[in-house]
């Protein structure tokens, strides 16, 4: 599955017959009319996070087309002022790079084992695997907590500050889908290069490492884009397994308790919303490919 | 704890995790008899196992027995929780709230995907169209959520200088039941029609040109060619992404927590799910709606799961 066109077709698509008899002109004003819908609340955020507290506070973005005033000031608090949002942005990285690189290296090599080794049941365990992916993340919080908590892993004592229940329930949630995709691409690699290894005298360990991690690069990079952009936008796993604890909390906590109060504030909601969208932002602009790829088959994620 | 600090530790646990790995995998590399394959299979999958076992297995079955008890954990109450979900008037507000978001949600954003997809296919702007509807995807339902906040505003928001332009006066729009929940669907709609367009325009392009040849030779254009050509061939990929999207919003609680609290009559299960367990700690209950959360994601998981075999290969 691409977005990319290929030019091949000269002759019409279906969509385009459609929208040639429709007259074209019709067609475009629809469509930007759409394109506009959907534009419009990004950008008036974007503007309004460049205006003076005040304006913020008394007008509408659209104003500055009469009366443009901007200002840099919002950025600066949010970056290093009392409402410092930059702690939270560290969090949000500190959480996501574990919980990327853990459930993946993991499910890369379940992937290998149910691709390439013998060992009785395989079929039975790899369906079972595949199954957990209904598992809703609701339904594994509300022991899962009780366990961390049981364990020593959650609250302020805890080793690493805390930060280990989110690295772990991450990664046990990524696994069911990344192991059940990275074994489709697994697949796709021909049998004999693995066997011909074998023969040769390679055991599984040397044809995993030289073999098909370099051959499962792409398709580790297009889960690697997915997990990040999950994990960086997650606001349900950090806020129950990192217990309301501040010191640990990522960006979407602090951006959602910051908007609960609308208070004083309210005004640095909206610089502070462009501070967390850059990440993704760039991930998905520069990655888009790859996102594209892994999105239907991530469709179904608990 | 401080910045340094924190990386150090994300570092520790990488490493850690590395070494752990390292080690099993030099332990078993030597092993090359029938029995060293299956120590070597186990070896492979015994993090996965572990990590399966305890966050996801574990907790689910627990959660199912959780949900048969009191809010204490101390006595079997029978079906008490769920008639609990299923009576109490709260509740059902919650359940039909969440009902509206099920219905909506999906068909909306499926037919803003599906229009789009056929109003820009093959035009020039089509790339830069697709990815300006789609861009809503990548970011976080937070900051989607804090994006709509400014449109709904009472006094800023463009929402409300609209209706008053149109005479239509103003409104609050997040306070009033039960438009406030449309108010809260059309955000997710807004992210997840990107979704649908990039997926149903690859599928529109897949439609053999012979079919649409055939259909032009006998006279078929414009909203006909839309409702007997390209809809009937792109049916099993619309049945995909509407489950999809359904599933989604079965278990989306980021939009709800955000704009409105669950204030005004706008809580869905999710969110009522976190709030219960969370905050009221009545986990009896919380545990029931996790479960209730899971019975109505199964079917359309499995569903889901069939339609995509036939779209994907």
């Amino acid at each position: 599955m691409t977005v990319i066109d290929t030019p091949l077709a000269k002759l019409e698509t279906a969509a385009e017959s459609s929208r040639k008899q429709l007259g074209n002109r019709w067609a475009s004003a629809a469509a930007l009319l759409i394109a506009i819908l959907w534009t419009i609340p990004t950008a008036g955020l974007f503007i309004t996070s460049f205006r003076p507290e005040n304006d913020i506070n008394t007008s509408g973005w659209w104003t500055v087309v009469t009366n443009p005033s901007f200002t840099f000031d919002n950025y600066k608090a949010v970056l290093s002022g009392q409402y410092s949002l930059t702690d939270f942005f560290v969090n949000s990285f500190v959480i996501t790079i574990p919980a990327v690189i853990i459930p993946i290296s993991i499910a890369t090599m379940a992937a290998y084992a149910f691709a390439w080794m013998r060992f009785p049941m395989k079929n039975t365990i790899f369906i079972l695997v595949f199954a957990l992916q209904i598992v809703p993340i609701q339904v594994t919080m509300i022991p899962l907590l009780k366990l961390y908590v049981n364990l020593g892993l959650a609250g302020n004592d805890a080793p690493g500050g805390g930060f280990y229940t989110i690295w772990l329930s991450h990664a046990a949630f990524a696994l069911p889908l990344a192991i059940y995709l990275l074994h489709n691409f697994m697949l796709e690699i021909p049998g004999e290069l693995v066997e011909s290894a074998r023969v040769d005298g390679a055991g599984h360990v040397q044809i995993f490492t030289r073999l098909i991690l370099p051959l499962m690069t792409p398709a580790i990079a297009a889960f690697a884009i997915l997990q990040f952009l999950w994990v960086w936008n997650d606001l349900l796993v950090a806020l129950v397994f990192g217990g309301g604890s501040l010191d640990i909390s990522p960006l979407t906590v602090a951006l959602a308790n910051l908007s609960g109060t609308r208070g004083a504030d309210w005004y640095l909601l909206s610089a502070g919303a462009f501070v967390s969208l850059v990440v993704p932002l760039i991930v998905f602009l520069s990655l888009q490919r790859f996102f594209v790829r892994g999105l239907l088959a991530g469709s179904v994620k608990g | 704890m401080s910045t340094g600090e924190k990386l150090i530790q994300a570092f520790i646990i990488v490493a850690l995790f590395f070494a752990v790995v390292a080690v099993i995998l030099l332990l078993t590399s030597k092993m090359r008899s029938k029995s060293g394959e299956l120590v070597q299979s186990a070896a492979f999958l015994l993090p996965t196992f572990v990590l399966l076992g305890v966050g996801l297995m574990y907790p689910a079955i627990s959660t199912v027995r959780l949900s048969f008890r009191n809010n204490f954990d101390k006595l079997w109450v029978g079906f008490d929780n769920y008639r609990t979900i299923f009576t109490d008037t709260d509740l059902i507000r919650v359940l039909v709230n969440t009902a509206a978001w099920v219905i909506l949600v999906p068909t909306l954003a499926t037919f803003v995907g599906l229009v789009y997809a056929v109003l820009v296919d093959n035009s020039r702007f089509e790339k830069g169209a697709k990815a300006l509807i789609f861009l809503p995807m990548a970011i976080s339902l937070v900051g989607a959520s804090l994006i709509w906040k400014f449109v709904y505003d009472d006094n800023t928001g463009i929402l409300n200088a609209v209706t008053e332009a149109l005479g239509l006066g103003r409104h609050h729009w997040l306070l009033n039941s039960p438009a406030n929940t449309l108010f809260l669907i059309i955000i997710f709609v807004w992210v997840q029609a990107g979704f649908a367009t990039v997926v149903l325009s690859a599928s529109i392009k897949a439609i053999p040109t012979d079919i649409v040849e055939a259909a032009k030779l006998d006279g078929v254009s414009g909203l006909k060619m839309f409702r007997y050509i390209t809809v009937p061939s792109i049916r099993p990929t619309l049945i995909v992404v509407l489950t999809a999207i359904t599933i989604t919003t079965l278990k989306v609680f980021d939009i709800v927590r955000t704009v409105t609290g669950g204030n005004f009559k706008t809580s869905v299960l999710a969110y009522e799910f976190y709030v219960q367990s969370f905050r009221s700690a009545n986990r009896g209950l919380g545990a029931a709606l996790a479960v209730l959360i899971f019975a109505l994601v199964m079917p359309v998981v499995i569903y889901n799961v069939v339609q995509m075999r036939k779209v994907v290969r």
